[in-house]
């Protein structure tokens, strides 16, 4: 038998359910949770960066995400509230509040004093400051706590598929059932590949924001990136 | 109301007819996260020390390594049996696919660390006549390991919690807790399963800063990376 059996044929991707739609499914997954977690973690990020308060909280609340297997908390999470995609989406959604959050704080935080004292100087209200000075500044920091964050979600996203189906999990389950390891195969290659673009596409971004954002500040160091 | 907190709550007595079988879970877990871990140690001090040596080239290495642990868990899980020739339910294709990711954070730390060592301390220490390899054992090495202990302690916890994922494709140990759950809708074991692999990441990570204060006691107070 051979590996690439299930992924050259043309039918599997056109089909319904087939390739095209998990994929598109995937994708639809992976954006939205993103962009929900998103909605909260970086306000929250920029008002702890900002104030320099509740730090602990988030470096204690990144180390133990990292502990939390995202099965076992999908799992609880799809029992409480049933089947959907809703409750997916809400597991993917916090399982991508830490990195986004740790990275926002940092980033505001880390910003270059110099420049924040200058903004000060020259009479920029906090609104000002946050928006005209940190946030440009932290914004390579945010995208790579994003990056991170769409990693995390693009993997879990794959696992979800064992408890609700969809997405390219699917085609891990379905290899398994009908025992046909080429689409197995199928499945692992395309999630690896997802991430991978995904990945590469957000350093891009984040490059060229770092770019944009000279002078860098020395203080905001890179995070430490973990496999999900 | 009253029959919606007692499905979720606790089954106490489940816990005690199973302890035999979530010790033997929790155990066959950590030696699945742990041995990972050991053998990238092993790999990873000499393939970092080679890549920080090629320099320049060292980020573009470090850049491919971390395309590796970009990969998601699940998938590389089930791509292992299809360059070690192994069956898909073996435990192996889990522990290499651990391995792997340990390696590529670890060389990661170790260039970190590397480079972390003060060239006027490397200069200092050629200048009373540390020739290459005994400078780096006794010099650059010791000096680099607060970060490279940074990273196993990373590594360490991250193994802890992708483990479960295993239980997918047959072999999850704490993660068997997961799957026995969910399929029985019974809250215990997925509760069970949660708490004790955070707790093992946890005694995890006590452990890798107890042996770091007992061989480092230089780096004391120190925070690494």
């Amino acid at each position: 038998m051979n590996l690439l059996d299930y992924i050259s044929q043309p039918a599997n991707w056109t089909e319904a359910g087939g390739i095209s739609d998990l994929l598109t499914q995937h994708l639809y997954y992976t954006a939205l949770s993103v962009l929900v977690a998103a909605v909260v973690a970086i306000p929250l990020g920029i008002l702890i960066g900002h104030t320099g308060r509740g730090s602990f909280v988030v470096i204690g609340l990144s180390n133990a995400a990292r502990a939390v297997p995202s099965l076992g908390l999908l799992v609880l999470i799809v029992l409480l509230l049933g089947t959907g995609v809703e409750p997916i989406i809400l597991v993917l959604a916090v399982l991508a509040v830490p990195p986004i959050l740790t990275a926002t704080a940092a980033g505001v935080h880390g910003a270059d004093r110099e420049a924040v004292h200058a903004a000060r100087a020259m009479g920029m209200t906090a609104g000002q400051i946050v928006t005209q000075v940190e946030l440009p500044l932290a914004l390579p920091l945010v995208i790579s706590g994003l990056r991170s964050a769409t990693l995390q979600v693009v993997a879990t996203a794959t696992v979800a598929a064992f408890a609700a189906g969809g997405a390219l999990g699917q085609l891990l389950i379905s290899g398994q059932r009908n025992n046909d390891y080429s689409q197995m195969f199928a499945g692992a290659v395309l999630v690896a590949l997802l991430a991978i673009v995904l990945d590469i596409l957000l350093g891009l971004v984040g490059w060229l924001a770092a770019r944009r954002a000279r002078p860098r500040s020395k203080t905001s160091p890179e995070l430490f990136p973990v496999p999900a | 109301m009253i029959d919606w907190v007692t499905n979720r709550s606790l089954d106490w007595n489940w816990l005690g007819r199973n302890a035999g079988m979530i010790g033997s879970l929790t155990l066959e877990h950590a030696i699945l996260a742990v041995v990972p871990v050991l053998v990238a140690f092993a790999v990873s001090i000499p393939l970092g020390y080679l890549v920080f040596r090629t320099g320049r080239a060292a980020n573009s290495v470090l850049a491919l390594f971390g395309v590796i642990y970009s990969i998601p868990s699940l998938a590389l899980f089930v791509a292992m049996p299809a360059f070690l020739g192994t069956k898909i339910l073996s435990p192996i294709n889990i522990a290499v696919a651990l391995a792997i990711y340990s390696v590529a954070l670890l060389v990661r730390s170790v260039v970190d660390g590397l480079r972390s060592v003060p060239s006027s301390v490397k200069q200092s220490a050629s200048a009373v006549g540390y020739g290459g390899l005994r400078r780096f054992m006794t010099v650059e090495l010791p000096l680099a390991m607060p970060v490279v202990f940074a990273g196993l302690r990373v590594v360490t916890v991250s193994n802890i919690a992708l483990v479960s994922v295993g239980v997918l494709i047959g072999l999850g140990s704490l993660g068997q807790l997961f799957d026995t759950g969910f399929n029985r809708n019974f809250y215990t074991p997925i509760v069970v399963g949660l708490v004790l692999t955070v707790v093992l990441a946890l005694i995890a990570d006590a452990v890798i800063l107890l042996i770091q204060r007992g061989t480092l006691p230089w780096a004391r107070g120190r925070r690494a990376a």
